[in-house]
């Protein structure tokens, strides 16, 4: 980034060059098509050109880039999750995230700020326990902290919430950050479009084509397109993807709402998250406060924003920080999340030989970004699945083997 | 917010009420084979579409069936899950 900026600095003129060239039209065929221009589907199509050299690849996005779930999550990358094959995931990814403003040569604003789980029952204490315990097998900088230490580093926190529900401690991961998310698929797309990879914005996928159980290529609304292997890295879009070579998966599209306040002077530099009130919120750096919930109570395809919503979490908000009842909320919108009932991704091989699956990325699909695309890249490339997402196979209810993560955030457990 | 009108209850706030997932015809559990068990309890097509839903009414514990469909979010059918009064009889 340095270098970048000097350059930049000695410059006469001042155009920058455009971050993506112009639209170019559809080719005949492709190795790969990828569907979904988020941040997984940009990660996937720059590790495969990077990392294994397959570059006649086409991402088709029917929005535009990184407008799906990517530009709607919070932010918040972390690894303090409660299953070994959860832990090591996402551990893997929260490294890979450290070193990618330099491999883009692009500022994704990462700030790591520390990570509270607030505890308000002995059973919620018990469980941080147990996530603290397996975290530090993995190796991984986490544990249970007590209330005057959340004081200490939070101090505008009402620690009795009101009276209501006293915080009794918490699980502190030093590591968690933030990071700006439009910026990490902006920079694995221009990384991936560096290489050859091609990236077509509102080209919607209409079908897909198999020939005697095998991927032959994707119909679109721009016309069909021969394809040797086929991924679906869509989100809320998945069920919508699967239907269409009538494969059928355990998961169900739930909205998950988000919302932020006007901007304040800075106050709170840590990301605080209470599993019991179903909230979490962090400061971002324009000083406003993102706030996050739990998914809406029924299935829906729909990124329709409620009241109820904004009302419930504001309730919960006022009692950890009161002085919250003087902001106003600025805007609110929501994400269509693929919930799985382990609340674990679903990642791999599919019965259609050339089709693969990265999905049911529920509300921690940001935090996976870079080693979704990496684990996912070498599936494809090898077609054999990655040893770190074997346990995420769509296989496993029908084995009985659920991973069965409950670090996942805002799920009600 | 939204409202709904029941049978018997009239007009009343869907926040009253708790999601209790799809309606789906358990299959016999004495002669089901495992995939048609894992069918029935995990796999599903979770595309956009008219379903049958239950519905709990928390203030009165009633039970209804909504059809309601999951992209426009609205709900064309609500009767009692255990046709009310007519079954107690």
């Amino acid at each position: 980034m340095p270098l970048r900026l000097l350059k930049y600095a000695w410059k006469k003129s001042e155009d920058e060059p455009r971050f993506f060239p112009d639209e170019t039209p559809l080719k005949k065929a492709y190795d790969v098509v990828i569907i979904g221009g988020g941040g997984h589907g940009m990660a996937c199509a720059y590790y495969l050109a990077k990392e294994h050299g397959i570059t006649n690849v086409a991402v088709l996005e029917q929005g535009y880039i990184g407008g799906g779930n990517t530009g709607r999550n919070t932010t918040i990358v972390r690894s303090n999750y409660l299953t070994s094959e959860g832990v090591k995931f996402y551990d893997e990814s929260l490294k890979l995230f450290e070193d990618l403003s330099d491999d883009f040569d692009l500022n994704i604003f990462y700030s790591t700020r520390g990570h509270f789980t607030l505890a308000h029952t002995d059973s919620a204490m018990r469980t941080m326990r147990w996530r603290a315990e397996v975290n530090k097998h993995h190796g991984i900088d986490s544990e249970v902290v007590d209330v005057e230490t959340i004081q200490k580093e939070v101090p505008y926190m009402d620690m009795s919430c009101n009276g209501q529900h006293p915080v009794m401690g918490a699980l502190y991961h030093a590591p968690g950050s933030v990071a700006r998310h439009d910026a990490v698929a902006w920079g694995y797309a221009r990384g991936a479009q560096q290489r050859g990879v091609e990236i077509h914005q509102k080209t919607r996928v209409t079908d897909i084509k198999t020939k005697g159980g095998k991927v032959v290529g994707v119909e679109t609304d721009r016309g069909f397109v021969e394809a040797k292997k086929v991924i679906s890295m869509v989100a809320g879009s998945t069920p919508r993807i699967t239907e269409m070579l009538e494969i059928e998966t355990p998961i169900e599209i739930f909205p998950l709402q988000a919302c932020v306040t006007e901007p304040v002077k800075p106050f709170m530099d840590t990301i605080v998250v209470s599993g019991s009130l179903h909230v979490y919120v962090s400061q971002s750096s324009r000083g406003e406060l993102v706030m996050g919930a739990s998914v809406d109570p029924a299935e829906l395809h729909s990124t329709r924003s409620t009241l109820d919503f904004v009302e419930g979490l504001t309730d919960q908000m006022m009692d950890l920080f009161p002085f919250t009842s003087r902001l106003k909320i600025m805007r609110q919108w929501a994400g269509m999340s693929d919930i799985t009932p382990d609340f674990a991704p679903i990642m791999g091989k599919t019965d259609v030989e050339g089709f693969y699956l990265d999905a049911g990325w529920g509300t921690w699909g940001f935090k996976a970004t870079p080693v979704s695309g990496k684990t996912m890249a070498y599936t494809v490339a090898n077609d054999t699945p990655h040893e770190l997402i074997k346990p995420f196979s769509l296989s496993r209810y029908a084995d009985f083997k659920l991973v069965g993560e409950k670090g996942a955030a805002s799920v009600g457990h | 917010m939204k409202f709904v009108t029941c049978p018997s209850l009239g007009r009343r706030a869907l926040s009253e009420f708790t999601y209790g997932g799809r309606l789906e015809k358990e299959p016999d559990q004495e002669s089901v084979s495992e995939k048609a068990w894992t069918d029935y309890v995990f796999y599903r097509n979770g595309a956009p579409q008219t379903l049958k839903e239950w519905w709990y009414h928390r203030p009165t514990g009633i039970w209804f069936l909504f059809e309601r469909n999951t992209l426009t979010d609205r709900i064309t059918q609500v009767e009692f899950a255990n046709r009310g009064i007519e079954n107690e009889a």
